[in-house]
């Protein structure tokens, strides 16, 4: 009897051994995240309401300027984030006159493709495509480099188009980059530390914050039906649960019968 | 025979249906009086898991059809129409996206039941046969599926996959731009990936489930202990069966629920699964200027696209990853041995099918790693391990060391 | 246990087990069935139309589009409400009884002011949009025409008012849509809530 159930039992014990494992050496890779020097964790709760909306606010003072969000419409908004539609006029509806219309610019896309190289993205869907800790990182990581048109440089994405808008909040920061040595003979230049060369009007934490309030907001856009479906997810279980209960007496019973 | 008068409403109203369609015919020979082994265990639910799952996909797939819209100028912007502005529209995607990735779960333990159980040899090679045509009709229908959101990797992956046929000497590069219908993956190849996604396939598919059932029911199905059952009759029914209904109508519906649970748990709380179910480059529109860094295919295709990359010259590469799929084709006439269940054979088939578990899982991690370095290497090993499986199937089981199959079924309760 | 017991066990449990798996597919069945309701799209190109008559002038008519339908805003004169009363014993529906208009609308003149008249463009027969014959007494209506809307297709006939003659293909008078005036010169179709009668 236990001879039978461990033979049966081996090449699933061993395939669920792989793919665990495989699982895990994923994870692990993915985690180590490739280029970036920056690996802080956004740590944004989508359920904190408050949040949402200092992040709405921020988006739509310093990005919807440039970045469209042509999926989210203003009502829809305004349901999720508990806001009334004179919130929505007097507050974050500049680029638009009735609330069911979606979150637009009023830059065409031949002017910003001339002024940025290329068309500032849709921001609907960034979090999922890049995920919030790279938001958060790249947002914070910005630095001053002269060689640049639009004089910054940004750690986590090279060579980025974009301007440093938040530069008023964050103030300008250098890059302190020393040489390391690789391997023999070979150096390469590593991250060690920002300097900050002029203030701006948030210190450090307060800066943070905006950024994961803006990143929150993000994140909540990217999919708003998100808080709903979790809180339904529970009690579909349950009745699933009670369901399995029911169902497993039932075939209890009618086994009975079989020797 | 009970007279008319003395039957109950219902009685009457089948009665009226069975002179006209063999309704209870059907329901006795297939269900009330289709025998099967008492000692059916976990590996045995992924059949009946399989027709939930498509019927799952028909119906969310039909309701996903009424708001998609088949162009390459609209179908990005559909989805995120379905996924916001349709009521419940985020759960039948999900519902869709998660069902895509069940189905290849259940049916890849399905056919690795087959390979534990002998459920491929005679009498029911035939069955196994029409089983891998729906394995291909799957894969073909995830492809085609795949395009329908028109995301990075959508357009990206075609592209890649489509352009693999052109390495085909001579007929190559017109075959390839007859699939795309033009001379890049375009609305047009999207139009019609859509009408043979929608609608050939699918039915396709339920022709070959059906033709599928009726294979298992002719020649009856196999069991763990891999004993034909039939051949230990009793007043005509086996001695070690039970009738499919009510035992295993019943405790499938038990594992319906449990698969429905984990179904849940990944539709409400982790739809994207990490990316491995909802890739994160697809939620950035197609474009054709705009590479992605690792074009890689979705995780159940990715033991194939392993092979296809371990071997640096593209035709090669090409006909092995298609020989890979080919060679399952042969299972039954490859397997030497008399014994069906693997509870009774010998040691050296034991090794080999963990072997080649491990080298599919093992290949299919790989295919979604960057093909370099000691990726590629690991690659080639396994697929070797992959490949030995098959062919030198015909030597270790001309004369493995069996253990006496049991005359009756072990069952205890 | 008995064997009358474990029938009734088995039984119980079939019929438990059952029932469960029935509410269980009846609320699966409603994601799918809600999925048909007007999505946010169309509820956004349904919404109400915000219209200004300030440039509408005496005897004037403005067409505008609300949830695909043509929809006339006229600036009737004294003189065209004088008009109306008139016509009472020719009329189909005179009192819009079987009619289609808000609780506001269901009086002679079928609005909310009487100098400001709304009404759906299509003919309550078979849909056509009729047209607006203001003059009185033309050659092709005759001497008895005082005013009121003319459909080409089938030759309905309504009055100022919208409301429809008797002896004509059209069953019912011109519906009236929801409406409420924003203020004096703007009016918003297709919404009502808080619209005094």
């Amino acid at each position: 009897m236990v001879n039978r159930v461990s033979k049966d039992m081996k090449a699933k014990i061993i395939r669920c051994a792989m793919t665990l494992a495989a699982f895990a050496v994923v994870s692990v890779a993915q985690a180590s995240g490739g280029g970036s020097p920056l690996h802080d964790k956004a740590g944004n709760d989508v359920a904190d309401i408050a949040s949402l909306q200092r992040g709405a606010k921020n988006y739509v003072n310093y990005c919807l300027g440039c970045h469209s969000m042509q999926y989210v419409r203003f009502n829809r908004l305004g349901e999720d984030l508990g806001l009334t539609d004179e919130q929505l006029q007097s507050n974050l509806m500049f680029t638009a006159d009735k609330t069911q219309e979606p979150m637009s610019i009023a830059m065409p896309p031949k002017s910003a493709e001339a002024w940025f190289g290329q068309t500032p993205p849709d921001l609907s869907l960034i979090s999922r495509s890049k995920g919030t800790d790279y938001l958060y990182n790249f947002l914070r990581g910005f630095y001053i480099d002269e060689s640049k048109a639009t004089g910054v440089n940004n750690l986590v994405l090279q060579g980025a188009s974009m301007p440093h808008v938040l530069w008023e909040l964050q103030g300008m920061r250098r890059a302190i980059f020393d040489e390391v040595e690789v391997s023999a003979g070979q150096t390469r230049m590593e991250f060690s530390g920002f300097e900050q060369v002029t203030k701006g009007k948030l210190n450090e934490a307060e800066y943070d914050q905006f950024v994961r309030d803006l990143v929150n907001f993000l994140d909540y856009a990217g999919s708003p039906e998100q808080l709903e479906r979790t809180h339904l997810g529970i009690w579909v279980i349950i009745f699933l649960l009670v369901f399995l209960l029911f169902a497993y007496l039932l075939k209890v019973e009618y086994w009975k019968d079989v020797e | 025979m009970s007279n008319v008068e003395t039957q109950s409403r219902g009685a009457q109203f089948l009665g009226w249906i069975d002179a006209r369609f063999p309704l209870s015919k059907m329901f006795k020979e297939h269900m009330s009086e289709y025998y099967a082994g008492k000692n059916f265990n976990f590996w045995y639910v992924f059949g009946v898991l399989a027709i939930v799952v498509l019927v799952i996909q028909l119906i969310t797939g039909i309701f996903l059809t009424m708001n998609y819209k088949p162009s390459a100028a609209d179908a990005f912007a559909s989805v995120e129409y379905i996924m916001r502005d349709v009521e419940w529209g985020w759960l039948i995607r999900y519902m869709h996206s998660t069902g895509a990735s069940a189905f290849f779960i259940v049916v890849y333990l399905h056919m690795f039941r087959a390979m534990l159980y002998g459920s491929y040899k005679k009498p029911r090679e035939l069955l196994w046969l029409i089983g891998m045509v729906i394995y291909v009709a799957l894969m073909a229908e995830g492809f085609l599926g795949y395009l329908l959101p028109w995301g990075q990797m959508s357009y990206w992956g075609a592209q890649v996959i489509v352009s693999l046929f052109g390495a085909f000497p001579y007929i190559g590069e017109p075959l390839v731009e007859w699939i795309r219908g033009d001379f890049y993956i375009s609305d047009i190849t999207l139009n019609r990936f859509f009408a043979l996604h929608v609608i050939a396939v699918p039915l396709a598919l339920v022709m070959l489930v059906v033709v599928h059932i009726l294979a298992l029911h002719e020649t009856g199905s196999n069991n763990p202990d891999g004993i034909e059952i039939k051949e230990n009759k009793v007043d005509g029914i086996p001695v070690d069966g039970i009738p499919f209904h009510p035992y295993y109508s019943v405790k499938d519906v038990v594992a319906i629920i449990i698969f429905l649970i984990l179904f849940a748990a990944v539709v409400f709380f982790a739809p994207e699964m990490g990316g491995y179910f909802l890739e994160h480059a697809n939620f950035e529109p197609a474009n054709s200027l705009k590479t992605p860094e690792h074009i890689a295919p979705v995780w159940y295709y990715t033991p194939f696209y392993a092979i296809l990359r371990a071997v640096p010259d593209k035709l090669t590469g090409v006909l092995l990853m298609f020989g890979a799929i080919a060679v399952l084709f042969l299972l039954p006439w490859l397997d030497r041995c008399k014994v069906k269940s693997i509870r009774y054979r010998g040691w050296t088939y034991k090794f080999a099918v963990g072997c080649f578990a491990i080298s599919f899982l093992a290949l299919g991690w790989l295919g979604l790693q960057p093909a370099e370095g000691v990726y590629t290497t690991l690659a080639r090993i396994f697929t070797a391990i992959y490949f030995g499986f098959f062919i030198l199937m015909p030597f270790y089981t001309a004369r493995e060391k069996t253990k006496p199959v049991p005359d009756r079924l072990v069952y205890h309760k | 246990m008995s064997a009358d017991e474990g029938l009734n066990r088995r039984h119980f449990l079939t019929v438990a087990t059952t029932a469960i798996g029935g509410v269980g597919v009846a609320l699966t069945a409603v994601p799918f069935l809600a999925s048909w309701k007007p999505s946010a799209r169309a509820q956004a190109a349904g919404a109400p139309v915000e219209v200004d008559i300030s440039k509408l002038e005496d005897g004037g008519l403005l067409r505008v589009e609300w949830r695909g339908k043509p929809v006339w805003i006229v600036k009737r004169t004294s003189a065209m409400l004088d008009r109306l009363a008139n016509a009472t014993n020719d009329l189909r529906d005179p009192e819009s009884d079987v009619s289609d208009q808000p609780e506001y609308a269901k009086n002679e003149v079928r609005s909310l002011k009487p100098e400001i008249l709304v009404l759906v463009a299509n003919c309550t027969h078979l849909g056509c949009v009729p047209t607006d014959r203001f003059e009185v007494a033309p050659a092709d209506l005759g001497a008895d025409w005082v005013g009121g809307f003319f459909c080409p297709c089938h030759g309905s006939k309504f009055d100022l008012a919208g409301r429809v003659f008797a002896g004509v293909p059209a069953p019912t008078n011109l519906s009236v849509p929801p409406y409420r005036f924003l203020s004096d010169n703007t009016i918003l179709v297709g919404d009502d809530s808080g619209a005094e009668a």
